[in-house]
């Protein structure tokens, strides 16, 4: 979907990106990564040509993205950012509205879309759609800048610290419906950010950037069990690999059918890294396990954790 | 709780007061171009001067009272009665005063008129100020507030006065210098807002204008009025000579075109200076946002950048507007007409009577004028928390 090779580009001489080549395949969910300057966000726009690269080619859907009008690319392309930029002297309704109405759709179509957006993220449509932005809190402005992004149907998203600025529930609360709008729609989706547990948690790869370079890209659990260098393991934390890749899996395989446990029970949606913060906190080395449903599964035992899977 | 609710009511009842007290309500002198003898309140005969008594004291009492929506209602109604009060009066006095004199004798309005009338019109203003209504009810209001004088002008009751005098003696120079002074502000602003607002613009996306757009026109607005009128008379005057089609069109050293030239260069100011405040308001988020989603340089301005700045805009318009209608005055000076020539010709013959003849529109329309630009840029979405 999105291919860099030996992509460069410098400002005024000093050097932004050095010879990146990444390739992301439709329906991939790349989390870009790295520390304050380390390019990630000129990589991010360079795909929309916000930012014009100066070597090497970007392709998009197999052509290279100077063939493009910048603003069919664009167009083809949902954008968010961390200030957000929704339009004050617009309602809700007109901001989410403002792609599609780029696109020329019928009305009656871009206010059922707006409709389905806003349940989409949370923001009752009755409610939300003729508010102005200043009646909204961060959190509702940036589902509604979401929103807004995905009101074209783009066949990519692209998104700068999104979540940056907002508070950790809010942040928590948002992270997980991008990934469930990640899982149900299918889209390609690029996401800049610096917080590591962020991106664990929503990537299906990482790239790493430093100095404007790629240092590694791969999936969470190689990132952790097989850091590149010492750079990537300071990066992670050095400390907490163990931790972060409980976090990656859930209870549910884990869980030993039939076997039981006293005292309260964890979700087997849960991850490993919440199961073993309930060990701790409990002081037991077994859990009671049960489904969406509430229903018993079995019990979880803090051995399994440390042994793994097979 | 506090014995004092409203401390702007309380200096102006107490302004008044002293107004009614000390100073003149009315003067009367034999001829038009002599000082008159003061007659203050306390001096007139009428005994009906006692029910203005009436409203006086309801608005001492919306010192006290809590700051109900009723009482500033009652305010507003009473400081309203007052100033009608007030006028009548004066006009009715008047009448009596002058059918006991011979007929040059003048009645004109002491300086205790001025300043308790003043006072219980800001007491209303400031009342409905308070009561926190939409913008276009307050400007109902404002007016609603003066029809009482309106009426009575209309009336006649006023006749006897000086001023209603000065006026009837001039009633078509006095329609001519209107028209003309609004003609002249209006000839002002047409260019200064399709030069200013580009001018605007291109500073604002040129940084490196900005400086020198500014430099220059302010630079322009320390010049002296009278001194810019000086300034252009040469070139002007040299120009129609060299071209007989402008002077033909009444291009030349004095009169119009000089004016309008000045109001132009000095009202530029504002205009620039409201666009690029404008457009640097705009939240850069929002412009990043809107290219990110595909919209073109051209849509982000109309759609954008243009409406988001409009308020401010307009506020920098407002300004060279009002700067407009006061600077037109001092053109008279040099033969612009307007009622300017009023107040220039009242002051060559020291008829007080008929400066204030001049004066007085003019003050009117700049409160016109700020009013009707403010309630403009308040029809608008509201922009920020």
């Amino acid at each position: 979907m999105i291919r860099f090779e030996h992509v460069g580009k410098s400002f005024a001489g000093a050097i932004a990106i050095d010879d990146l080549s990444l390739s992301i395949a439709p329906g991939e969910f790349v989390v870009l990564i790295g520390r304050s300057g380390a390019g990630k966000s000129t990589a991010l726009k360079m795909i929309n040509r916000l930012v014009e690269h100066d070597r090497g080619r970007i392709l998009f859907a197999g052509d290279e993205i100077r063939k493009f009008k910048p603003e069919e690319l664009r167009l083809r392309m949902g954008y968010a950012i961390q200030s957000i930029g929704l339009f004050p002297h617009w309602t809700v309704e007109q901001n989410v509205a403002a792609v599609p109405d780029l696109l020329g759709w019928p009305k009656a179509r871009i206010r059922d879309r707006v409709t389905e957006l806003l349940e989409l993220l949370g923001l009752a449509p009755a409610q939300f759609r003729s508010r102005y932005p200043h009646e909204l809190s961060g959190g509702q402005q940036q589902r509604v800048g979401v929103a807004r992004a995905l009101a074209g149907d783009p066949d990519v998203l692209l998104m700068d610290e999104p979540f940056g600025s907002l508070d950790p529930v809010t942040r928590d609360a948002l992270q997980r419906e991008i990934a469930r709008i990640h899982g149900t729609s299918g889209k390609t989706i690029v996401l800049v950010t610096h917080d590591i547990d962020e991106a664990l948690r929503l990537a299906t790869r990482i790239a790493l950037l430093d100095h404007g370079r790629l240092v590694q890209v791969g999936t969470p659990r190689e990132i952790l069990e097989r850091p590149a260098d010492d750079f990537v393991t300071g990066f992670v934390g050095k400390g907490e690999i163990g931790i972060k890749l409980l976090g990656l899996e859930t209870v549910a395989p884990y869980v030993r059918p039939g076997a039981v446990a006293p005292g309260e029970s964890i979700a087997a949606t849960a991850t490993l890294r919440e199961a073993l913060s309930t060990f701790v906190a409990r002081r037991v080395d077994r859990l009671a396990v049960v489904d969406a449903d509430g229903r018993p599964l079995g019990a979880l035992s803090l051995a399994d954790l440390v042994k793994g899977r097979g | 709780m506090r014995l004092v609710g409203n401390r702007v009511l309380l200096t102006l009842v107490a302004a008044g007061a002293l107004a009614a007290w000390a100073l003149p309500f009315l003067t009367r002198a034999p001829n038009r171009l002599v000082t008159g003898v003061g007659i203050r309140l306390a001096q007139l005969a009428d005994p009906w001067a006692g029910v203005l008594l009436l409203p006086a004291v309801l608005l001492a009492c919306g010192i006290v009272l809590p700051q109900s929506r009723r009482t500033l209602v009652i305010v507003a109604i009473a400081a309203t009665l007052l100033l009608g009060g007030l006028v009548w009066l004066a006009g009715a006095q008047a009448a009596s005063l002058a059918a006991a004199a011979p007929p040059a004798a003048r009645i004109s309005l002491g300086g205790g008129f001025w300043l308790l009338a003043l006072c219980a019109w800001l007491a209303a203003v400031d009342a409905i100020e308070r009561l926190r209504v939409s913008p276009a009810a307050r400007t109902l209001a404002g007016i609603a507030v003066l029809m009482p004088v309106v009426a009575l002008a209309a009336a006649g009751e006023l006749a006897a006065l000086s001023l209603a005098r000065e006026y009837a003696g001039r009633r078509d120079v006095f329609a001519t210098a209107l028209v003309q002074h609004v003609a002249i502000v209006a000839a002002a602003l047409l260019p200064t807002v399709s030069i200013g607002v580009p001018l605007g613009i291109a500073a604002f996306r040129r940084a490196r204008w900005r400086g020198p757009v500014f430099a220059v026109l302010n630079a322009i607005e320390t010049v002296p009025s009278l001194a810019l009128f000086g300034l252009l008379l040469t070139p002007l005057a040299l120009l129609a000579s060299a071209l007989p089609g402008l002077r033909e069109a009444g291009v030349g050293g004095i009169g119009v075109a000089p004016t309008v030239l000045a109001l132009t260069l000095y009202s530029l100011l504002p205009v620039v200076r409201g666009t690029v405040a404008g457009l640097t308001q705009v939240p850069q988020s929002a412009v990043e946002a809107a290219t990110g989603m595909g919209m073109s340089a051209g849509r982000i301005f109309r759609k954008i950048e243009w409406p988001l700045a409009f308020p401010v805009l307009l506020a920098g318009v407002r300004i060279a507007a009002v700067q407009a209608v006061g600077l037109t005055v001092v053109a008279a000076l040099i033969g612009a007409g307007g009622l300017g020539a009023l107040v220039f010709q009242g002051l060559a013959s020291s008829a007080l009577d008929l400066v204030l003849l001049g004066v007085a529109p003019v003050i009117a329309l700049s409160v016109a004028v700020d009013a009707g630009f403010r309630l403009l840029a308040r029809r608008r979405v509201p922009v920020s928390a």
